[in-house]
């Protein structure tokens, strides 16, 4: 095997465009993976009304509000990173990553304490075809936070060792997409479970 | 090689219905293949090139409009035919039928029951009479089913939780078989039961003497066997087992009292009164060689008298 | 051809060159994973097919059999389970797709040849954990249909994980391929010089990449309610049997176009080369891939209309499913007007590529009393739908795979098939499938339900029929396996364009070097000038 020198359409200049559509694919099957249960959210809303009513008002509106502000700073301390890598500046990027990662801490800390309090007061996803959504919904929402909070460590201990600069940040932008996705979500599930019972 | 049945005589309304739908897109299905599959292998053949022969110079054709808007048009036209007609046969196959008698009909594992509007109940057996329109009222107990009379070309899946309906007119005496058409476990295939359409005035006689024996159960006059009898045709017993000695999908009960039974296990035991009462009220303790473990607990449903009545008719089955 | 002498030494063993297991593992070469989806997939089609012997074997009886009910239960469900999630969705696209797609398009390799080699390890995780649910297995069928499987005692949560995963790199391998056709064409490559295998493999990764996490959440919806006692879709607990059906089919509908669209890829581009003609109409078979892939997504409720679900919603579904039957009708006449006029050389990729016309045809025609309304009441859930989807997907699905393992056998091994024994093959298979599955079609229509054990006596004489035709067909199966392996490692070195075809993985050597090209190619026309404008072959 004789090595070649590397096609011009295989230069890093293709990379990004090729990793950001990448991204959109993925982040449309994960449209479809959480537009299954959105579906399945309108379909028992509408079978159960009266029970959607009365069970949403147990859910806790403070818990929710406080967590939807914390995940959108997480977006925009993403998004400044972002911006701060494609000047150049690695310290910048670092700063914004780790306090994106304590922000979605944060929000995963705050899911735990409002989980533990339902369990506290025997709501479990058994207890109705609402809390079995509810559960399940912010359930996959979480576990997507904490894949964000992987692939968002990952980028940090990169960004450490000096691998991204202006030229090279396509990691870190892919990641910023994810993260952003993640937040929609969120956006989406904020006012379906608390605020309109 | 059974016939198909739309030579001679339909069963039912709804079977006229669905066959003429069935020949019409049959008819159209075999002209298409006659149609394509001839082209294809007489093109295969007729251009073949064998081995070793020069190629031929071929044209170079790469399309042509006027063809393809016909096999685009032509076809979309029969398809809307074709929907056409079958919206047409399920839209009447669905809509409901004038001074219809509803029956109610429960599924379950893995046995269908069918409650008359005299409120008796019969299991595995539906008896009607000819040319009278039935609404049938379906649930199931467990898991869905699906209610099939192939000689009616009907269908519908019965769900656990809520109704759904199916309209029968039968047009023709004789007995046909119903099965359970969507899986439901281990004895799926053992679902079936009987549709029995007799004359109008057999029919009659065969609900007044129902009737007549449910008063002697009520007044507790009639002899124990016979009540047994009764039991065993209620509960759908004759379902599964027959009378006569041939096995069906359970054991026999012919000869049955007082013979060595062979078991799964390679034992044997004797068909005592504890065995039978125990086959019923948990079947699957003791599996007769040969047959599957699928009937179904009868505890809490046939009480001890009742119990004790099946096995004085049991005696007498020599 | 036949060379009975030791194995013939390849002379340049391109991309096969480095042995031994890490080589394989580790590699990141497409087509040395297309090579491993293909060895794992055609595994488990040999396995899903000694389960169908067996099924067939206890057909013969009407009564109780050799094997109880709960095994046959048992062993119709693997059968349908492995050979949909394991074997069929993945079958052409994995294999034959991730070998072909970089090299019909002119590329080195995938876009994300790392993720690609995940994708497969995730795919045989997935199956070591659908096996694990061996240990109780599942009695459900392939359909899975609630609330059955949610009291069942079988394994159905580990199975719905097994499945997840194996959906997952389904998801990632049609990812890997919209960008890579998207974004590696080689210089030149328009659209529309696109080569039609392209196209459906496009629409079929669309499908898969839009379609399979719905099948995700639905899997796990249903472990969710086998292990936390909700009840999403069990009406004791307030749920929608039904709802679990919708999700089901609005998953399973799409995939049946993932199965059959790869398929008609193959033939799209077999047809042209044998016949030595251009293909006919391109342009409205590249778009038919496309307009299949996207109705697909709107008829999911044809399998539902004796389900309970709404009157009207079943006479839609029944309108937009007339829809499918448009652009499918399409392919099959352009096929057929490719033809008139060809020199056409009957060798065995051929003779697998018009045997999936001409079962397509059937399969499709029978579709027709399907999704019809007032037929389907009568033949839903009867050995006639057994009968028409193994049509479609065996006769077509499964034909399609043959011609081109057929096609592309030179290519991926550097060696030739022997013809004779691969023809005998064929002989065998179109007769055992058509006597297997044709009886099928009566047998239902007469009123015989899918998953019987047993069956009243009356049906008898044609379950034997079928039965008879699935051991010739076994014997075919044989033949063609024992040809491939044996061809593999003694037949006759190829050379690197043995049918004298137009497109780019016939312009490098057989078998390719593992960066696929010398010089990538650049595209100056599009594939199919097969005939007197300056065909390269003549």
């Amino acid at each position: 095997m004789s090595s070649r020198p590397p096609e011009p359409s295989l230069a890093p200049a293709g990379a990004p465009e090729k990793a950001r559509l990448g991204i959109w694919t993925f982040l449309a099957t994960e449209v479809l993976l959480f537009g299954g249960l959105f579906t399945a959210y309108t379909v028992f809303r509408i079978a159960h009304p009266a029970q959607f009513h009365s069970d949403y008002l147990q859910l806790n509106r403070l818990f929710g509000a406080l967590n939807t502000v914390v995940l959108i700073c997480s977006s925009l301390s993403v998004a400044i990173g972002i911006a701060a890598i494609r000047q150049g500046k690695e310290r910048a990027l670092q700063r914004c990553l780790i306090i994106t990662l304590l922000l979605a801490a944060a929000f995963l800390g705050i899911k735990y304490l409002e989980w533990s309090d339902h369990f506290a007061h025997g709501i479990y996803p058994r207890t109705s075809i609402f809390f079995a959504l509810y559960y399940t919904m912010t359930g996959l929402h979480a576990l997507h936070v904490m894949a964000g909070m992987g692939a968002l460590t990952t980028m940090l201990v990169l960004a450490r060792r000096g691998k991204f600069s202006a030229e090279y940040s396509t990691p870190v932008e892919i990641t910023g997409i994810y993260w952003h996705f993640v937040d929609l979500v969120w956006i989406y599930l904020f006012p379906l479970l608390y605020l309109i019972g | 090689m059974p016939a198909l049945t739309f030579l001679h005589g339909e069963a039912s309304r709804s079977a006229g219905e669905v066959d003429g739908a069935f020949i019409f897109i049959a008819a159209i299905c075999i002209f298409f293949f006659l149609l394509t599959q001839g082209f294809l292998i007489y093109f295969a053949l007729r251009y073949r090139r064998k081995k070793g022969e020069p190629d031929v110079e071929t044209p170079y054709i790469t399309d042509n409009h006027t063809l393809e808007t016909v096999w685009v048009i032509v076809p979309s036209l029969l398809l809307l035919a074709i929907f056409a007609y079958g919206y047409v046969v399920f839209i009447d196959l669905k809509s409901p039928l004038a001074h219809a008698t509803e029956i109610a009909v429960t599924a379950q594992q893995w046995q269908w029951s069918f409650t008359y509007p005299d409120g008796r109940t019969v299991v595995g057996e539906l008896r009607l009479p000819v040319g009278r329109p039935v609404k049938l009222t379906m649930t199931s107990r467990d898991v869905i089913h699906g209610f099939f009379i192939p000689a009616y070309r009907q269908k519908q899946d019965v769900l656990p939780g809520r109704y759904t309906y199916l309209w029968l007119e039968p047009d023709r005496v004789g007995s046909y078989d119903i099965f359970c058409s969507q899986y439901c476990g281990t004895g799926h295939s053992l679902m079936r039961a009987t549709l029995v359409v007799m004359p109008a005035a057999a029919y009659a006689q065969w609900v007044e003497q129902q009737e007549a024996k449910a008063r002697q159960a009520k007044a507790g006059t009639e002899p124990l066997a016979e009540k047994g009898e009764e039991l065993m045709e209620q509960s759908g017993c004759l379902g599964c087992h027959t009378v006569d000695g041939t096995p069906k999908v359970g054991p026999t009960l012919k000869g049955l009292y007082g013979k060595s039974v062979p078991l799964s296990t390679g034992q044997s035991v004797t068909a005592d009164d504890d065995y039978i009462r125990e086959s019923i009220v948990d079947p699957n303790a003791k599996i007769v060689k040969g047959f599957p473990p699928i009937m179904p607990t009868f505890r809490g449903k046939l009480s001890a008298d009742d119990i004790r009545a099946i096995i004085a008719y049991l005696k007498t089955l020599h | 051809m036949t060379e009975r002498a030791a194995a013939v030494p390849l002379a340049d063993r391109g991309y096969l060159t480095e042995r031994g297991f890490r080589a394989w593992a580790t590699t990141l070469d497409h087509k040395r994973i297309g090579v491993m989806y293909l060895f794992t997939t055609l595994f488990f089609f040999l396995v899903g097919g000694l389960f169908a012997i067996v099924i067939r074997l206890k057909l013969m009886t009407p009564g109780p059999g050799f094997i109880s009910d709960h095994t046959y239960n048992v062993f119709f469900t693997i059968h349908g389970a492995l050979m949909i999630f394991i074997f069929v969705i993945p079958a052409i696209p994995s294999s034959l797709g991730n070998f072909f797609i970089p090299l019909l398009i002119g590329a080195r390799d995938v876009a994300f040849p790392r993720l690609n080699l995940f994708s497969y390890w995730l795919f045989v995780a997935g199956i070591c954990v659908v096996f694990g649910s061996l240990l109780n297995p599942m009695d459900t069928g392939w359909t899975f249909y609630a609330p059955y499987s949610t009291r069942t005692a079988a394994a159905v949560t580990v199975l719905a994980f097994g499945l997840f995963m194996t959906g997952m790199s389904t998801i990632l391998t049609g990812l890997n391929f919209v960008v890579t056709i998207h974004k590696l064409r080689a210089p030149g490559m328009t659209w529309y010089r696109m080569p039609l295998f392209i196209w459906a493999m496009y629409a079929t990764s669309i499908i898969n990449v839009l379609a399979t996490p719905v099948i995700g959440i639905t899997f796990l919806l249903l472990a969710a309610e086998r292990l936390f006692g909700i009840g999403f879709f069990d009406p004791a607990k307030g749920g929608d049997p039904l709802l679990f059906q919708h999700f089901f089919w609005f998953y399973s509908h799409p995939v049946v176009y993932v199965m059959i669209l790869p398929a008609m890829g193959i033939i799209s581009e077999v047809i042209p080369v044998f016949a030595r003609k251009p293909i006919f109409g391109y342009k409205a078979i590249a778009y038919s891939a496309l307009a299949i892939a996207f109705i697909s997504f709107l008829v999911w409720g044809h399998h539902m209309f004796v389900s309970g679900m709404s009157t009207v919603a079943g006479v839609i579904f029944s309108f937009l499913t007339f829809f499918v039957a448009v652009p499918t009708g399409i392919k099959i006449f352009n096929w057929i007007a490719t033809l008139y006029k060809g020199s056409i050389h009957l060798d065995s990729p051929m003779l697998y590529a018009l045997t999936f016309i001409f079962h397509f045809i059937i399969g499709g025609l029978t579709g027709m009393f399907l999704g019809a309304l007032g037929t389907d009441v009568h033949v839903h859930d009867t050995y006639f739908l057994v009968g028409h989807f193994h049509y479609t997907i065996m006769g077509g699905t499964i034909m399609g795979l043959f011609a081109g393992l057929h096609y592309w056998f030179p290519k991926m091994t550097g060696r030739l098939l022997d013809e004779l024994r691969a023809k005998l093959a064929w002989l065998f298979i179109i007769v055992g499938f058509n006597v297997t599955f044709f009886p099928m079609f009566i047998l239902g229509y007469l009123g015989m339900p899918r998953r019987y054990a047993e069956y009243p006596p009356r049906f008898q004489t044609l379950h034997i029929v079928s039965t008879v035709g699935s051991w010739v067909l076994t014997i075919g199966i044989a033949i063609m396996f024992l040809n491939f392996l044996r061809c593999m490692r003694k037949g006759q070195p190829a050379p690197a364009n043995p049918w004298r075809a137009l497109t780019l993985e016939w312009q490098t050597a057989s078998p390719p070097a593992t960066d696929n090209f010398e010089t990538i190619p650049t595209v100056t026309t599009w594939p199919y000038g097969y005939g007197k404008k300056g065909d390269a072959g003549e």
